[in-house]
């Protein structure tokens, strides 16, 4: 019933879906916030049913019960040594439970800085001495089982970092670093928002996080180091562009091939370098998210479009249709053919 | 499950609030009545429900909105590919194929391969996810 209702597919899904992220932990930290969420609204429900109950006997109960109800023992018991009793217990289970949120950081913890910006989400890798190894954009990557802190950071107005299924919100603040400790106990995907209002497009102003098994993300960890590598260090030799769809014809995927080098020359051109960097190119701008590994990412426009050639293409030309008042414009100068081309050679840098 | 009551009497007179309690299988009974109500039929094109459902999910998810705007689809309306609103009275697909359910799925998939130099790239789609968005695509009259 509850599936039919709130599962995927269901008739609640577009609302929210069942369970809901904040109700459906994946790592510790959520995992006892949720549990003192459950335990707070089940003695709601009990005191709520209580009152409700007393109201009832006040009203049509046998005379008797009404005149115990009215005494003042009953003030005595339930007025007083009842929630004296019930709140205090409440209080130091809640905060022995959560007492692991707020323990101290190690530094040992592997150190990922995320710095909200109008209206996307800058994740830079650090290394112990604190240096950025990897930069990277609305994509987090954790691995699973190990807690890991996040500097948090802003640059310009308060945004708010939060991943329901992993852990509360945290705001990120101009001119000041806040940590925050996470940790994913099961592998998989989980959506992340910006939680504070922070103007114009807020609302699509979202984020990935990927949780690996361990392996698997040092794996993924050396094949993002040894791309970000300074601009010294040489290309990669050029890959052959992986064939999107079977069945699709020989010539095509030679057409294909060059149209991602017209598309370098193009992005270069068009000045597209001036916000944007690529590790290896002479693309070194900073005011917007590096497109060092933008092959790779599962979304565009900051979580909130698949990441494929045609959107691509359609963010590239038209993002302000998509994402009204974000800070990159519609480059609806460019003809469908050069914004193929782009998106050719973009879908590469992976 | 509240039924509506008069609260306050119209000759002026104050009285407490009633509130009638309306058995709860009327309230099932008329429930049924409306979802027997069927949607009346399309003009043109009848594909099954079900798969206009799935074409509107395959749209949802590959995000065509990106480019283009599409009834059912609140955000994203892209303007730099054309609306398809009312599609199924076009008669070329992108003024170059019949507008047939086949072209449209082959052409949602690989449209260069349908017609060359076409300027909308290939989508991730399965077959079954082309021939689902073609039917929804369909369902859509200009009165949509």
């Amino acid at each position: 019933m509850l599936e039919e209702l709130f599962g995927t597919g269901g008739v609640l899904e577009p609302i929210w879906g069942w369970p809901p992220p904040v109700l459906d932990p994946a790592g510790p930290y959520a995992e006892r916030v949720t549990t003192l969420a459950w335990v707070l609204f089940g003695m709601g429900v009990i005191v709520t049913a209580i009152i409700v109950a007393a109201l009832y006997v006040a009203l049509k109960g046998p005379m008797e019960w009404r005149q115990k109800l009215g005494g003042e023992r009953a003030v005595w018991i339930g007025g007083i040594a009842f929630p004296a009793v019930v709140l205090t217990a409440l209080l130091i289970w809640g905060l022995t439970l959560t007492a692991s949120l707020s323990s101290s950081i190690t530094g040992t913890e592997p150190r990922i800085r995320v710095t909200g910006e109008m209206w996307w989400f800058r994740v830079q890798y650090l290394d112990p001495d604190g240096e950025v190894v990897i930069e990277d954009a609305n994509e987090l990557h954790l691995p699973v089982g190990q807690p890991v802190v996040l500097e948090l950071r802003s640059a310009d107005v308060i945004h708010s970092f939060w991943v329901p299924h992993l852990s509360g919100k945290k705001d990120m603040i101009p001119g000041r670093t806040l940590l925050l400790r996470v940790e994913a106990s099961e592998a998989g995907r989980y959506g992340g928002v910006c939680a504070e209002y922070c103007g114009g497009p807020h609302a699509l102003m979202g984020f990935v996080t990927v949780a690996h098994h361990p392996d698997e993300y040092r794996q993924w960890y050396a094949s993002r180091i040894a791309r970000s590598a300074p601009p010294t260090a040489p290309l990669p030799a050029p890959q052959p562009v992986e064939t999107p769809l079977p069945g699709l014809a020989p010539q095509r995927e030679l057409a294909l091939a060059s149209d991602a080098a017209q598309g370098r020359q193009l992005f270069m051109e068009s000045g597209c370098g001036a916000c944007h960097r690529v590790a290896g190119t002479e693309a070194n701008g900073l005011a917007g998210p590096d497109l060092t590994h933008v092959g790779s990412r599962l979304t565009l426009g900051a979580g909130i479009l698949p990441n494929h050639r045609g959107t691509l293409v359609g963010w590239i030309g038209d993002s302000q249709s998509i994402k009204p008042g974000n800070r990159m414009p519609s480059y609806d100068r460019l003809s469908a053919g050069q914004l193929n081309a782009i998106a050719a050679w973009l879908e590469q840098q992976r | 499950m509240w039924g509506a009551a008069p609260g306050w009497e119209a000759n002026g007179e104050r009285r407490w609030p009633t509130v009638r309690i309306i058995a709860p299988p009327a309230i099932l009974a008329a429930a049924a009545l409306l979802s027997a109500c069927k949607p009346p039929p399309e003009p043109r094109y009848e594909p099954e429900s079900a798969l206009r459902q799935r074409g509107l999910a395959a749209i949802e998810h590959a995000g065509c909105g990106a480019c283009h705007d599409i009834p059912g689809i609140d955000w994203p309306r892209g303007r730099l590919g054309p609306s398809l609103r009312g599609f199924t009275d076009i008669g070329l697909i992108a003024g170059a194929v019949p507008n047939t359910a086949d072209n449209l799925a082959a052409f949602v998939r690989n449209a260069p391969a349908v017609k060359p130099g076409s300027t909308m790239p290939p989508i991730p789609l399965s077959e079954e996810e082309a021939r689902a968005i073609a039917a929804y695509l369909h369902g859509l009259n200009s009165d949509a």
